[in-house]
């Protein structure tokens, strides 16, 4: 049962992500929703495997590749933020503020 | 000392995933982690006498506590903004200062901010950290510093530095 209730929150915010992806105006804020929920709706996914399949060889591998997957995931935000800041992304006219502007030029 | 360390992280980690307590089995692992200790002991933990320390320990649980905490706000925050029809953002890049000296300090706190309330770092230059914002909630450097840095940053002090 809480198998259930955890892979479906996890599906949830996964579509909460893409939903972000879609809407979102550019490419830093699309960068938020990918990571957030992204990360943590597999991370629920994963938690629901353990309690799937108990606390045996799958389901320590589940619980190991949550960490793995938060610091994959952070690093490869920053990584992709960073370059498409230095190859010259726009940000969105929204937005109000960029002191990254006066380091990089 | 640290090649020591390295190594039984390493071999603890891969008696997690491969999960199979068989002799040969922990011999493959001790080769792996032992080459692996050999290539990258140098760059980890130059004080491992850190480990043992317990009040170190106790902090990094409360750490861990708040940040999963503030993960699973960031997300319910996040889905709020992409489902709204207006999409209440207000996104820019702010300069943050830091205080933590380590490099190992400072990739957790960024990693951290990374992954709490709409936030996304995207540099470090010296000590200032650049940090993407989706809805920048004021505009007094002193008053937004706080709110991203958040708690984290003292905490990780207390048991990374």
């Amino acid at each position: 049962m809480a198998a259930v209730i955890l892979i479906s929150v996890g599906v949830l915010f996964n579509l909460f992500g893409c939903l972000g992806l879609l809407r979102l105006p550019d490419m830093y804020n699309r960068l938020q929703a990918a990571t957030k929920c992204v990360t943590l709706g597999c991370c629920s996914i994963l938690l629901g495997v353990m309690f799937h399949f108990g606390l045996g060889s799958a389901g320590f591998r589940a619980l190991v590749a949550i960490p793995v997957l938060f610091f994959t995931a952070t690093v490869a935000a920053h990584a992709l933020v960073r370059g498409a800041y230095h190859f010259g992304t726009k940000m969105d006219k929204r937005s109000v503020k960029d002191d990254y502007s006066e380091i990089v030029k | 000392m640290r090649y020591v360390t390295v190594f039984i992280l390493s071999l603890i980690f891969w008696l997690l995933i491969t999960f199979r307590f068989t002799v040969s089995n922990i011999a493959a692992g001790a080769a792996v982690a032992a080459i692996t200790s050999a290539i990258f002991g140098r760059y980890y933990f130059h004080n491992v006498g850190k480990f043992l320390q317990p009040r170190r320990w106790f902090w990094f649980l409360v750490y861990l506590v708040t940040f999963i905490w503030a993960c699973i706000k960031a997300n319910f925050d996040v889905a709020y903004r992409v489902i709204h029809p207006a999409m209440p953002i207000r996104p820019g890049i702010v300069k943050v200062k830091t205080t933590l000296r380590s490099d190992f300090a400072r990739t957790l706190l960024a990693n951290s901010i990374t992954m709490t309330p709409g936030t996304i770092t995207v540099d470090i230059i010296g000590d200032e950290m650049y940090i993407h914002w989706i809805y920048i909630r004021s505009e007094d450097p002193a008053v937004y510093s706080r709110m991203v840095t958040g708690r984290f940053e003292e905490y990780i002090k207390k048991f990374a530095e």
